[in-house]
């Protein structure tokens, strides 16, 4: 028997295949393939044991530089995962599951997935949400569709304080379909009221914003919502979840669609996934919302149960008239989400949130007191904020490297003229020693610059 | 079960926070953008929430306690070595922004190396020039493969507006050409199983941008003509894509660049053994001929001269960005050990019992049930309910008829074109003694069928709820707790 494929054959087993089957070999079995493309070996290593593997992967993330004193943020967050999450991932009966197709043999996951939904509902103040879709860049994809959808208009006005990266995404999906959009810039921070009134008219179907913005700052936009609510147009808003544990929530501003990575609810930053896309909306909409969706049920003795439901609008039934192509989508990430949320309850959501903004506020004006450091916006901030240096935010941040910590995000980066602004955020999981290093070494290596 | 809202008591808590270390400053953000209530969380212990969610997984079937022969899912088994390795915390606290800082990609060299090896690896294994890991499923892989061929076709200045897809593809195909943009034009099957030869060749005329096939397809089947068809798309300027998620019958002995297919999605989360997680994470590698390489979505990751592994953003011709950052890491990373674990002689072994386990399968029940397409199969076998229908049984009877026997379900009503579909997939890691176990429930059934087909239509009965009303989940829309 082979070990390293996991294939639990021995011989005489194979030759009793064979024979129950009435061929020779295994190779009888390829003879559809045509033989001059079946190849002698591939050029791979040779098959390796599990310590050399162990091994192996250990040296390879000792080459990573996980001892940072992170202040690293711009929507992926080193926000603390209690253990018991952990713990129950890896549960194989979670882990080792498929898609829930047959219910009666899911109702764990069914019923997860629904309370994460409902999660995803108190905490946006919405009326449904999805069971996942990919990240928060594809779920603003996603919602820019569906408001298209919705509206049957193909104008997308999107706010430049829409996390960039999220904004390059929008733009690649789109570039070969009959969609439109428009970037409209911010004003000391927010959203340009005075340029999204101008350009919101009849044939705008959806305006994307998001708060807090990717400048950490914060705003009431039931103003702007209002103003798309007008033209017919419908509001998309990201979101990030910690920050609705204390901030006004998009229902209560009257967002039609709520989409927003979830990575901070419980998951790892594990270089950039696995992740998990959140879509909230109103009930009227929920027949024009992609991805797959939980609901309650009854069985033949009236027992209460789970299954995926409103399934007419998925890939599988409409194929290409379906809502979207999404059939896999990030449960495990969304069952870490639910967990967390019910770990960290009702207050403590809320302290996370107390917490990290006020750990922000006590860096922020900590490192205002720099000499030649000041603000670079005056709006309101949750756990992230911009500051101006004297020169240029990448230089700074990259010594800072070597002073052990990943102290921000160089806003020149995806802004231009912003070349000196850095992006600093805060979360729990940060010390008032720590923050003090910060602006210790932030304020030396300014002073030697 | 309640669920675990409703086993909230107030003021109850599951986690202990620090204090807060640095004065507190509530006051900074005005009541004007707070919340006017607390979300409606469950308070809950922690105790109450592990007992919660280990019950919840006790209610799923999962590879780790049943036979899972779900067709198309290769639901094979998920080996734990590569599941450890994942929660390094060298990978887990790495943060995606860091090679964006000066001199960043220094700071995260080995995770660079896990991509860049892992691109290497199924380059080798698919006989591509070139790969993507940034797709975060098979469907994800298909959108992104769909726009590089767009995009090529753009820089020609070719007008093509079509994608001919078989009927027997997985939906994710013609939704993928339609979001991408394109018209999908459906092609039959015919009496063998695999796409009219005929059909097709009427179809592929000038405004034909690409082809997507599966292969095998979708009941299981080799198309011989592949590599016919491959060249004559080739002649329109067309070109070929291969739907990898039934690569686990062909891994290690065919490479579907070899056959002339031009681009490629994998879904690790089938052939690569990481977990499905109950519907995800996934991740979906897609790769392409030289040709098509400079369209790949940016960052790509480059090695230097030096040794060095670096991102680079300033690619012209990409099609942009697909992924924030390099797809589901954490799941290319898992795959990656498996890699390592098997290497290319585990590979090969992996193919031929997947294909030598399914025909085992197919010759042991196709006299108990009817077989559509009686020939060799590749890694899964399609039935048809159809003779058991006389007897007023369908699939969906058989499906929850295992259940009670203990096994997962094959899939059930696909391929769409076989009527009372049973696709089967045993995969390689199932012993003998499991496939054994299985084909005589199957048996069982059968027999049941005709004997007793009453008992069946009540079946599952060993679970947690019986068959639930779909209708009914539909008209109440309660999709959420009140
Ligand atoms: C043939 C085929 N293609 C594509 C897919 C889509 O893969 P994913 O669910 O990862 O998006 C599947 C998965 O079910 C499949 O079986």
């Amino acid at each position: 028997m082979s070990r390293a494929s996991y294939v639990p054959f021995v011989e005489s087993e194979r030759q009793e295949l064979l024979k129950e089957i009435g061929v020779n070999s295994i190779d009888e079995l390829f003879s559809d393939v045509p033989r001059e493309f079946q190849v002698k070996s591939l050029n791979i290593p040779k098959g390796k044991s599990e310590i050399e593997v162990e091994r192996r992967i250990k040296a390879l993330s000792r080459q990573n530089r996980t001892d940072l004193i992170c202040f690293l943020g711009g929507g992926f967050y080193d926000h603390y995962t209690p253990a018991a999450i952990d713990a129950i991932l890896s549960r194989g009966e979670f882990l080792t599951a498929y898609t829930p197709y047959q219910p009666e043999v899911a109702q764990g996951t069914l019923q997860a997935a629904f309370e994460f939904q409902s999660g995803i509902c108190r905490l946006t103040e919405m009326e449904v949400a999805n069971a996942s879709l990919y990240d928060g860049g594809t779920a603003i994809y996603e919602a820019a569709m569906m408001a298209a959808r919705v509206t049957r208009r193909n104008k997308i006005l999107v706010d430049c304080g829409v996390n960039p990266i999220y904004r390059k995404m929008l733009e690649s999906y789109t570039s070969n379909l009959d969609m439109q959009f428009e970037c409209v810039s911010t004003n000391g921070g927010t959203v340009n009221r005075e340029k999204f009134l101008k350009k919101l008219d009849n044939s705008v179907a959806g305006i994307v914003i998001q708060n807090p913005n990717f400048f950490g700052c914060i705003d009431d936009l039931t103003d702007i919502i209002d103003a798309a609510h007008n033209v017919g147009a419908l509001a998309v808003m990201s979101v990030y979840p910690i920050s609705l544990g204390i901030l006004k929530t998009p229902g209560a501003m009257g967002a039609d669609i709520v989409v927003g990575e979830g990575q901070s609810l419980g998951l790892p930053l594990s270089f950039g996934g696995p992740y998990v896309g959140f879509m909230a909306t109103r009930k009227k909409y929920v027949r024009k919302m992609p991805g797959r969706i939980v609901g309650i049920t009854r069985d033949d003795q009236n027992r209460k149960g789970f299954v995926l439901t409103l399934q007419a609008r998925e890939q599988h039934i409409r194929r290409e008239k379906a809502t979207s192509n999404i059939c896999s989508n990030e449960n495990l990430c969304a069952l870490a989400s639910a967990i967390y949320l019910s770990l960290m309850g009702k207050e403590g959501l809320k302290e996370v949130a107390e917490l990290c903004a006020d750990n922000a506020s006590y860096a922020y004006y900590k490192l205002l007191e720099i000499p030649n450091v000041s603000r670079a916006f005056k709006s309101t901030f949750f756990n992230e904020f911009c500051i101006k240096l004297p020169c240029d935010a990448k230089d700074i941040i990259g010594e800072l490297i070597d002073k052990g910590f990943a102290a921000g995000f160089p806003v020149g980066r995806y802004y231009e003229g912003m070349e000196n602004v850095a992006l600093i955020s805060v979360t729990e999981m940060r010390t008032k020693e720590e923050i003090d290093n910060l602006a210790a070494a932030l304020e030396s290596v300014i002073r030697d610059w | 079960m309640k669920l675990i809202y409703e086993k909230s008591v107030p003021g109850r808590r599951g986690v202990q926070l620090p204090d807060c270390s640095v004065p507190p400053h509530k006051a900074r953000i005005p009541s004007s953008l707070r919340r006017e209530k607390s979300a409606v969380l469950p308070e809950v212990s922690e105790l109450d929430v592990v007992r919660h969610y280990t019950n919840l997984s006790r209610k799923n079937f999962s590879i780790d306690t049943n036979f899972y022969p779900l067709g198309s899912c290769t639901m094979k088994y998920n080996p734990k070595v590569c599941e450890s390795v994942a929660k390094n915390e060298g990978f887990s606290r790495l943060h995606p922004l860091l090679p964006q800082l000066r001199n960043g990609g220094i700071l995260t060299q080995g995770a660079l190396k896990v991509l860049y090896n892992s691109e290497r690896f199924f380059a080798e294994i698919t006989g591509m020039a070139e790969m993507t890991l940034q797709p975060m499923a098979g469907a994800h892989g298909e959108l992104t493969g769909v726009m590089l061929i767009a995009a090529y076709h753009k820089s020609k200045g070719n007008n093509k507006k079509r994608i001919l897809i078989p009927d027997s593809a997985h939906g994710t195909n013609p939704a993928s050409a339609t979001i991408a943009g394109y018209s999908v034009t459906t092609i039959p099957s015919n009496k063998d199983g695999v796409m009219d030869f005929e059909a097709f060749k009427k179809e592929l005329t000038d405004d034909v941008a690409g082809v997507m096939l599966t292969a095998p397809n979708t009941l299981g089947l080799f198309n011989s003509h592949v590599t016919e068809i491959c060249k004559l798309v080739h002649e329109i300027d067309g070109l070929v894509y291969y739907d990898g998620a039934n690569l686990n019958a062909l891994v290690g002995r065919v490479r579907p660049g070899d056959l002339g297919f031009d681009v490629v999605h994998l879904n690790l989360h089938k052939t690569f053994a990481t977990p499905h997680g109950g519907g995800g994470p996934g991740a979906g590698a897609v790769g392409v001929i030289d040709k098509l390489r400079k369209f790949l979505p940016v960052s790509r990751i480059e090695k230097r001269d030096d040794g060095t592994y670096a991102l680079n953003y300033n690619a012209e011709d990409s099609i942009g960005y697909i992924s924030a950052f390099y797809g589901n890491f954490g799941i290319i990373l898992r795959a990656y050990a498996y890699l390592l674990m098997i290497g290319a002689d585990g590979l090969r072994e992996v193919s031929d019992h997947a294909v030598l386990s399914a025909n085992y399968i197919r010759v042991k029940l196709k006299e108990f049930y009817d077989l559509p397409y009686d020939r060799i199969c590749m890694h899964e076998c399609v039935f048809s309910a159809s003779r058991q229908m006389k007897n007023g049984i369908h699939a969906l009877d058989i499906a929850k008829g295992l259940i009670d026997l203990g096994f997962h379900p094959p899939t059930i009503y696909f391929p769409l074109i076989v009527k009372e579909a049973m696709m089967i997939e045993p995969t390689e890691t199932e012993s003998k003694a499991e496939l054994d176990a299985f084909i005589e429930a199957m048996k069982k059934i059968a027999q049941e069928a005709s004997d007793n087909p009453e008992e069946l239509h009540n079946a599952p009965i060993s679970t947690p709820v019986g068959r639930l009303d779909e209708v009914a989940a539909v008209r109440e829309m309660n999709l959420s707790a009140n």
